[in-house]
């Protein structure tokens, strides 16, 4: 169990206040002239010894994807913050910027200048009004303190920190979308190549990074890439913010070691599932996107990006949607479905085609008026979404159902025959 | 140059090229519906994924460039699943209403659907419907049929410059509309009908007004302004149903403006389909001998000084030079094709040009437009002009009223004396003007019409040598020319070098003129010629019309092979696709006839003789006809053997046949050939029998014409079974089939392969079969015919076949419809009185 010391996140409940004076005393903005003066080099290198690997669900080493960032003063380069959080049982992002503001911004100060970079945008989601006011306030503080905008922290770096309040789309958090998005044109993916850090916002080079990752960047950078990578696996490195949900006794977000066990995540911190551990079905490891995983996995597997994935699931955003035997998992995931028919952004054929279909057939699934050609039928169509569209919206729409009839179908075409009987 | 592998085999191609843009190089087909050359790439329809070695997902080849040693894959089996895959989704929510759907039959959906589709559905749930929306009055909107490939707001956006058209909402419930449902405020909207790759945008004049495969497609050039756009022009029997764009990169690229799409909705409207003559203020029908009489009459009694002739702004090239030879054999002094009163001595053909042509656009480097809405009066070259600004963001500049161009341009302001400021280095563009490498001024009508136009013209001559706007290898100086006619009728010199429009309106109120004759003048203040009879040839009833007393019916642009000069200087061949209705004729042969009326020693026997003339004449002219014509031959070359065979059969010239003709060397023949034609004699036969006779050198005998046509007659009946025909059987084997299980389309293309001289293709009442093709006449007679032979059941042989003969050498020479019927009328009811 992670110790108290070790938490980046020492206010993530927001016992204290948010405001400049206390984050200083949580050491936020402790000497960051120092960090920047040991230059961009030092601290890309340092992220890259952390091995962080992204917060927002793909998992790409941070470090790694800092270092395609063009250097020299001629290219004008974005760092974008995507706190779009809307993934389904995720609410980490939130707390972060309600009560650990500070951690975001001078996290996005040490980034910008490791990616040579004097404009950052924050794209925050619409939904969050309050902390979008609240953001506002720290990011106001920060710069009547000097500790951004011309001369940030006296290390010389011109930096300027920007808040965009979206407008509620699920599809802007995808990070060529958020950047269409800021640009003032409708939320669609754009085509990859051209990579934002190529060509990005406003055809600049450009980073999108999640909110978690670069509030962690200053704490890594005090404290040591070494000791970040000392927590969790060989490249499951760090502590990483699990929002656990669903029908467990105290739903939470909780920091915590990477490639901890599930079950101690959810007996620990989550005052256990709903009925006790055997009371379990399944869960959803790291929000709506990923598919679900029966009680059987559970037992054994760790929260970890490679762990995860070894057993067909993923790590996500590590939003963890508990289910116990009450749920109803044909309806559930056909919940999931409607979500993303509703936030498809209909560019491209698969998923605006596609997203609808499957939703109306797990319906009917769920209804009981299908069999078992329906099923084959509704895993050939994800099969058709899968690896097909412009982002990886049509993928997250066809893994849960994929992930449900790999578990449990069996269990789903008995219950169909039952209720064909009945009928 | 970029070595990759398609399909394990390996190509070289560009550098820069994207996977499906390589892929149509080595000839390996993608299907696609999204992209298209000349738009930003999309990528959203996801037809076209491949797969590439080394990625794990499929790609979209629209959207991915090529680098070194890729290895392609178009035909796996995971590129064909997915293909299917996102056929059976645009094909879930897509109607499926082809039976009702203007697109069916030139449909991508459809083609692709055959091509990559799945047989069965597999969609049990309800189909989304769409509401329509209002797109105005050119396009029709069937919004339930979209496949949202984006193509018409990327053309809105980037193309035409209105950002009009948008999608809304999001997801499934995705739709294209132009928000408010307004009219879409370009010149070029109706081009995202041809853009469109379903039915959702449909033309809605032509809606539901022809099947794509019923339609004849001839590609000829549009007349609405000077660009001279390349054009299809399809019709449904003799009516022209509606106007496409053809490709010429040099010109209109893929686009035509509305006007030119939609023009064709008039060609029938008001339409003057036979002479009229005005009797006690009333006009009254007549005939073409009583209208001619009555003009030579007129043009004998009156001095060639009391008469004024001008031209308008449809008339083509050899109407252009007839008239001015016609004007010179008469004497005709008062001359005018400058409808609008322009009044600059021309000397040289470079001072009325486009000169640095139309696809100069994409080089220059610096637009300096001067009184011209480039944007209505050519909206092509104004959409060139926001291509290169787009692509380059060149400078433009605008003096002249302040409009919108859809790109930015400085407007320097509303005065002419700023070309003097510029001249003087007081306005600020004249940096950007003398920085620039290839400068371009484009010159407005307006400019040239005014009083004090020479003065202005002078000074843009000094303005060109300032700015180095004309250069060893560059002349930006172009003028904008605004009608399809003007720069041939100047290349002719159709005008007075000292007088204008204006002149002549002066001398009429002088009472000069007693009578003027005018071809298709319709700009005109004919209020100006109060006392005189004027004389109109045209096609509708315009304002021309109104003022005449006497009116000729003649053919419009789709009704003409016709030569037509762009504004660039550029001969283009129009085509005929279809008949002038009624009486009308077309416009070089009335003027024929006025000179053979009035004996003026000059005739021409066919529309080539009028261009050999013309050529002779204007020998500059005949380098860019030629050049079309050297292209055309080599097209030609790559067809079969006997299509030359054809062409080449009448080995004469046509002087040496005019001067047969002339010289009676044929008289006896053509006598001779008269009486077994036409069953009377050469003096009673009409001109236009004559005309037949000489000018398709009709045989004495039937061994002369079977040998002319290529076949020959057999008297006595075979009996069906004996015959065998390898070529036509050889194809039915080739499909697979017996002839027997042919359709009617697949038998008439076996035999019009080989059949080029297409005698039997024009029998809409053939029967095909292998032994040949039954032609039934109206005498309910049968014969077969095929290409060497033709056989008849019928034992009156010389009247079937003469039947057969006129009557097709009559559709498809004859040059009116009226004259089409008579002549049927005449020649045949004598035939089948004999016959019964």
């Amino acid at each position: 169990m992670l110790k108290e010391k070790d938490k980046i996140f020492n206010n993530l409940y927001g016992d204290k206040s948010y405001s400049l004076s206390e984050a200083k005393n949580r050491g936020d903005w402790d000497q960051t002239n120092d960090l920047i003066k040991k230059g961009s080099d030092w601290i890309i290198e340092e992220m890259k010894k952390s091995e962080l690997r992204g917060r927002g669900g793909a998992g790409f080493p941070t470090g790694l994807k800092w270092s395609f960032m063009p250097k020299g003063h001629n290219s004008n380069n974005y760092l974008v913050v995507n706190a779009d959080e809307s993934e389904p049982g995720t609410c980490k992002d939130r707390d972060m910027i309600r009560n650990e503001p500070h951690k975001l911004i001078e996290g996005c100060l040490l980034s910008s200048f490791a990616m040579n970079a004097h404009n950052c945008y924050i794209y925050i989601r619409g939904e969050y009004f309050n902390e979008a006011v609240v953001l506002q306030k720290a990011i106001d503080e920060a710069y009547e303190a000097g500790l951004v905008g011309k001369n940030a922290c006296g290390s010389g770096w011109d930096f300027d920190i920007y808040l965009h309040r979206g407008a509620g789309a699920y599809i802007c958090g995808e990070e060529t979308a958020l950047l269409e998005s800021l640009e003032g044109k409708k939320g669609q993916p754009r085509l990859k190549p051209p990579f934002p850090a190529n060509k990005g916002l406003y055809g600049s080079p450009t980073t999108v990074n999640n909110v978690e990752t670069i509030a962690v960047v200053p704490t890594i950078l005090r404290r040591g890439g070494d000791w970040f990578a000392s927590f969790g696996r060989s490249k499951n490195t760090g502590t990483k913010v699990f929002c656990i949900s669903g029908h467990v006794n105290k739903p939470c977000n909780i920091e915590e070691e990477m490639s901890i066990p599930l079950k101690e995540l959810i007996e620990k911190h989550a005052g256990g599932v709903v009925g006790g551990w055997d009371n379990l079905k399944a869960i959803i490891p790291g929000g709506s996107s990923v598919p679900l995983i029966p009680k059987k996995v559970c037992d054994t597997v760790l929260m970890d990006f490679d762990s995860l994935i070894e057993v067909k699931s993923g790590l996500g955003t590590a939003a963890v949607i508990v289910m116990d035997k009450t749920t109803d998992l044909v309806k559930a995931i056909a919940n999931l479905s409607h979500f993303y028919k509703h936030e498809s952004c209909g560019q491209c054929t698969p998923c605006r085609e596609g997203a609808g279909w499957m939703w109306r057939m797990m319906e009917k699934i769920a209804r009981g008026e299908a069999s078992s050609n329906d099923i084959d039928k509704l895993l050939d169509v994800t099969k058709q979404i899968e690896g097909h569209t412009i982002c990886a919206l049509g993928d997250a729409a066809a893994w849960p159902i994929q992930g449900l009839f790999r578990h449990f179908r069996d269990e789903i075409e008995d219950q169909l025959i039952k209720k064909v009987r009945a009928a | 140059m970029v070595k990759i592998k398609i399909n394990n085999s390996e190509y070289e191609v560009r550098d820069g090229l994207t996977i499906l843009q390589a892929c149509e190089q080595a000839e390996k087909e993608v299907p696609r519906f999204c992209y298209h050359d000349r738009l930003s790439i999309a990528g959203n329809c996801r037809m076209c994924l491949v797969d590439v070695e080394g990625s794990p997902k499929p790609v979209a080849s629209c959207a991915m460039p090529i680098s070194e040693g890729m290895s392609i894959h178009t035909n796996t089996p995971s590129v064909k699943k997915a293909r299917e895959g996102v056929m059976e989704f645009l094909l879930i929510n897509h109607p499926l209403d082809c039976p009702v759907c203007d697109q069916g039959g030139e449909c991508d959906l459809q083609d692709q659907t055959i091509a990559y589709g799945s047989p069965n559905s597999r969609f049990d749930e309800n189909k989304r419907a769409v509401d329509e929306k209002h797109m105005g009055p050119l396009i029709k909107t069937y919004m339930t049929r979209c496949i949202h490939c984006t193509r018409c707001i990327r053309f809105a956006d980037e193309v035409a410059g209105v950002s009009e058209l948008g999608a809304v909402n999001r997801g499934e419930k995705t739709e294209i509309t132009t928000y408010l449902e307004k009219t879409i405020d370009s010149e070029l909207s109706a081009n995202i009908i041809d853009l469109c790759p379903v039915g959702a945008l449909t033309s809605k004049p032509y809606q539901f007004e022809a099947r794509p495969w019923e339609l004849k497609k001839t590609e000829t050039i549009d007349v609405m302004d000077a660009v001279g756009s390349n054009i299809r022009v399809d019709t449904y029997g003799w009516k022209v149903k509606r106007v496409l764009p053809v490709l010429n990169e040099d010109i209109n690229e893929e686009w035509i403006s509305d006007k030119t799409r939609y023009a064709c909705d008039g060609l029938l409207n008001q339409r003057i389909d036979t002479p009229l003559i005005k009797q006690n203020g009333k006009l009254i029908e007549s005939d073409w001998n009583t209208v001619l009489l009555e003009l030579k009459r007129l043009l004998k009694e009156n001095n060639p000084e009391e008469i004024a002739f001008l031209i308008g702004d449809f008339v083509d090239l050899e109407t252009a030079y007839l008239s001015k030879k016609l004007s010179d054999t008469l004497n005709i002094k008062s001359i005018e094709c400058r409808q609008e009163g322009c009044k600059i001595p021309f000397n040289h053909r470079s001072q009325y040009l486009f000169n640095s042509k139309i696809s100069g656009i994409d080089e220059t480097d610096c637009v300096l437009i001067i009184g011209s809405n480039v944007r209505e009066e050519a909206a092509i070259i104004n959409s060139r002009i926001r291509k290169r600004i787009l692509s380059e963001n060149i400078p433009v500049a605008l003096i002249g009223e302040e409009i919108d161009l859809t790109y930015k341009y400085d407007h320097l302001g509303n005065d002419v004396n700023i070309l003097t400021d510029l001249l003087n280095e007081k306005n600020d563009f004249f940096k950007k003007l003398s920085a620039a490498n290839k400068p371009m001024i484009i010159i407005g009508q307006s400019l040239l019409n005014r009083d004090d136009s020479m003065q202005i013209y002078s000074l843009l001559e000094t303005f060109t040598d300032k700015f180095n706007i004309i250069q060893d290898d560059w002349n930006g100086f172009n003028v904008l020319q605004l009608t399809a006619s003007r720069v041939g009728a100047l290349d002719v010199g159709f005008f007075q070098k000292n007088r204008s429009l204006e002149d002549i309106y002066k001398d009429a109120r002088n009472g000069k003129y007693k009578f003027v004759l005018s071809i298709g003048a319709d700009e005109i203040n004919y209020k100006e010629f109060k006392n005189c009879q004027i004389i109109y040839i045209g096609t509708h009833g315009d304002r021309g019309a109104n003022a005449a007393s006497i009116i000729m019916p003649s053919a419009a642009y789709t009704e003409k092979d016709a030569i037509y000069v762009n504004t660039e200087g550029r001969l283009q061949l129009a085509n005929k696709a279809s008949f002038p209705p009624g009486e009308g004729k077309e416009d070089w042969k009335i003027i024929n006839q006025i000179s053979e009326y009035l004996e003026l020693g000059w005739s021409f026997i066919d529309l080539s003789d009028v261009r050999n003339s013309l050529f002779n004449d204007f020998p500059h002219l005949a380098e860019d006809f030629n050049e079309q014509i050297n292209i055309f031959t080599k097209l030609l070359e790559n067809k079969s053997k006997d299509e030359i065979e054809i062409d080449s059969k009448d080995l004469r010239t046509i002087k040496e046949k005019k001067y047969d003709t002339q010289h009676g060397n044929t008289k006896n023949f053509e006598e001779n050939s008269s009486q077994k034609v036409f069953n009377s004699k050469w003096q009673d036969l009409n001109d236009r029998q004559r005309e037949y006779l000489r000018k398709y050198n009709y045989p004495e005998t039937w061994l002369e014409f079977t040998e002319n046509f290529g076949f020959k007659v057999v008297n006595d009946i075979k009996k069906k079974n004996n015959i065998i025909l390898p070529y036509e059987e050889q194809y039915a084997q080739n499909l697979g089939k017996t002839w027997d299980d042919l359709t009617y389309n697949q038998k008439k293309w076996a035999y019009t392969k080989r059949n080029k001289n297409n005698l039997i293709g024009l029998a809409d009442d053939a029967n095909f079969t292998p032994e040949g093709i039954v032609v039934i006449n109206d005498n309910q007679e049968a014969y077969y015919a095929k290409l060497k032979e033709i056989y008849f059941e019928n034992k009156n042989l010389s009247l079937s076949i003469s039947d057969f003969y006129i009557n097709d050498s009559i559709s498809r020479h004859s040059s009116t419809m009226a004259e089409c019927s008579r002549a049927r009328i005449q020649i045949r009811n004598p035939l089948k009185e004999k016959a019964s």
